[in-house]
């Protein structure tokens, strides 16, 4: 999956040395600055979720291969931990200890572990995770935090929340002076571990460029009072679009294929993101519409499927 | 004389419990080898917008096995009659008398209960679940089997209603039957909305298979 020439495609097949657990490590380590930007940001009841996700997301991993007479250590391959990371970078900094173990649980039982594990879950399993949340408990997840240099923040709601125009300047927004959920307020943090993934060629940027890009150019278009004048920065720099198109949108089991159908899914992500964002009842849309768009993969990995190799059209 | 008598009795007697039996085991096999929910899959949209809680999924289930029950009962008695080209639609005017006695009798003895079903019951007219017992059993069999089976199948229907909407209350809204369980339980909203009646229905029917390949595996 590494080098440019290489496409996922059908046979022959070029191995490349990158596993599964390097590949999800090395997605952790660039989550990694986001993370500590959230717990600097918000203090130290950011960490307690981001651990307390982690772990249970590991715990019910393992106890769930072991009913499934798999060998229990395959939790620890990463991706287990990644899911608990992203899934606490989804939720807000201060909650009850029990709700991301709730979250955990949901994650890894109901979206991964019941499809067949690693490779077979049909959903993101750490958005399912955060969509469960959402729903059932609707207070906890928008009781947000006020940032360390608030002096006058406002602690009510994300940005998206709030009616009428933004109190925010851009810089706050891109540095994460606001409430929030952990890992999707400090863009700085996150662009730097995008551009890590992006340089090491562990994501390509077909998914999250045109997801990003389509989402800019709909709020542009529709998202003010009249047309062409809508604030396309403040749509970038808020909510988790950042987070959701670079790091969960492009996870490898729950995307297409080909380079045809990852602009087709990053397209329509954008797409779901800006009619929810503007025409939804919930203020933020990432979420749904990446899980939306993991349920139309099926569909566009057909559209797409490439022609074998050395077969005649 | 007296032994021929015998065992023109005996016989009487063994044909009649082998009745009995196969009578009983019309109406055992609705509630869990072909139980229309978890079994036939049947009639999952009246479950999944009704069971939210207990009270609203026996009053459903009852509805209904009244409903199949009357009209397995006249279909049977006038399958002879009844043009095969125009079976369905005759079929859907006979449950479509009994619907209605049920609507109007709910709407006059239990109000709240018809107010909270609202549209499901004048929608049992097009659950599958009564039309599929009226095409696949009871325009082939005789009057009292067909009741066993309308009675099975509405005994397994209001089952399955129960258990789900047993869960979801219990979940969705910390209750049983309206009395709280736990104090300090925060219920999982979701449980009461469409997708926690798509979980939970998912989850059951996936344990029903497991413990029955299991049954039938051993």
């Amino acid at each position: 999956m590494s080098g440019n020439n290489f496409t996922v495609s059908p046979a022959p097949h070029i191995r490349s040395g990158l596993s599964t657990r390097a590949i999800m490590y090395l997605v952790i380590l660039a989550l990694l600055p986001s993370g500590v930007a959230g717990i600097y940001i918000y203090g130290f009841s950011s960490l307690r979720v981001i651990l307390i996700s982690m772990i249970s997301c590991v715990v019910f991993e393992a106890a769930f291969l072991k009913l499934r007479n798999r060998d229990p250590k395959i939790a620890l391959d990463g991706s287990a931990l990644l899911t608990g990371l992203l899934l606490a970078y989804n939720l807000p900094p201060e909650m009850p200890f029990w709700l991301p173990v709730v979250g955990g649980a949901v994650s890894i039982i109901l979206a991964k572990q019941i499809f067949g594990g690693l490779g077979h879950n049909i959903f993101n399993p750490a958005l399912v995770g955060r969509v469960f949340l959402q729903i059932s408990w609707p207070v906890y997840m928008t009781t947000w935090k006020n940032p360390r240099w608030a002096v006058d923040a406002v602690s009510t709601a994300t940005p998206l929340a709030k009616e009428g125009a933004p109190l925010f300047n851009y810089m706050d927004l891109f540095l994460g002076n606001h409430g929030g959920c952990i890992g999707e307020v400090c863009i700085l943090a996150l662009a730097v571990g995008a551009v890590f993934l992006l340089v090491m060629k562990i994501i390509s940027w077909h998914i999250p460029f045109t997801f990003i890009g389509t989402v800019m150019l709909l709020t542009w278009i529709f998202g003010g009072d009249s047309m062409f004048s809508g604030d396309f920065t403040f749509h970038l720099l808020s909510g988790g679009l950042v987070l959701g198109a670079f790091f969960m949108a492009t996870d490898y089991v729950t995307r297409p294929l080909t380079k045809k159908g990852k602009i087709i899914f990053g397209i329509g992500c954008g797409i779901m993101t800006v009619v929810i964002r503007l025409r939804g009842s919930y203020p933020e849309g990432v979420s749904y519409a990446i899980l939306f768009m993991n349920a139309v993969v099926p569909l566009i990995d057909r559209y797409t499927k490439t022609r074998k190799y050395g077969l005649q059209k | 004389m007296l032994r021929d008598y015998a065992r023109t009795i005996f016989f009487e007697r063994s044909r009649e419990e082998h009745y009995m039996k196969k009578l009983l085991r019309e109406f055992s096999k609705g509630i869990f080898i072909e139980n229309p929910t978890f079994r036939l899959a049947l009639g999952l949209c009246p479950t999944l917008a009704v069971s939210t809680s207990v009270v609203n999924g026996f009053g459903m289930g009852m509805a209904a096995t009244f409903v199949l029950v009357g009209s397995n009962i006249i279909v049977s008695c006038v399958r002879k009659f009844i043009p095969s080209k125009i079976r369905i639609p005759c079929f859907i005017v006979i449950i479509a008398t009994f619907v209605t006695i049920v609507e109007l009798t709910m709407k006059a003895y239990f109000p709240l209960l018809s107010k909270s079903l609202g549209i499901f019951v004048p929608l049992i007219v097009v659950n599958c679940i009564v039309l599929g017992r009226a095409e696949a059993f009871a325009s082939k069999h005789s009057v009292a089997n067909s009741v066993f089976d309308g009675l099975g199948m509405g005994a397994g229907f209001t089952l399955a209603l129960v258990v789900i909407s047993a869960i979801r209350e219990a979940l969705g809204n910390g209750t049983f039957l309206g009395l709280t369980i736990l104090k300090g339980f925060d219920p999982a909203l979701l449980f009461i909305l469409a997708p926690g009646a798509l979980l939970v229905i998912g989850i059951l029917i996936g344990a029903v298979n497991y413990f029955t390949e299991k049954q039938h595996g051993a």
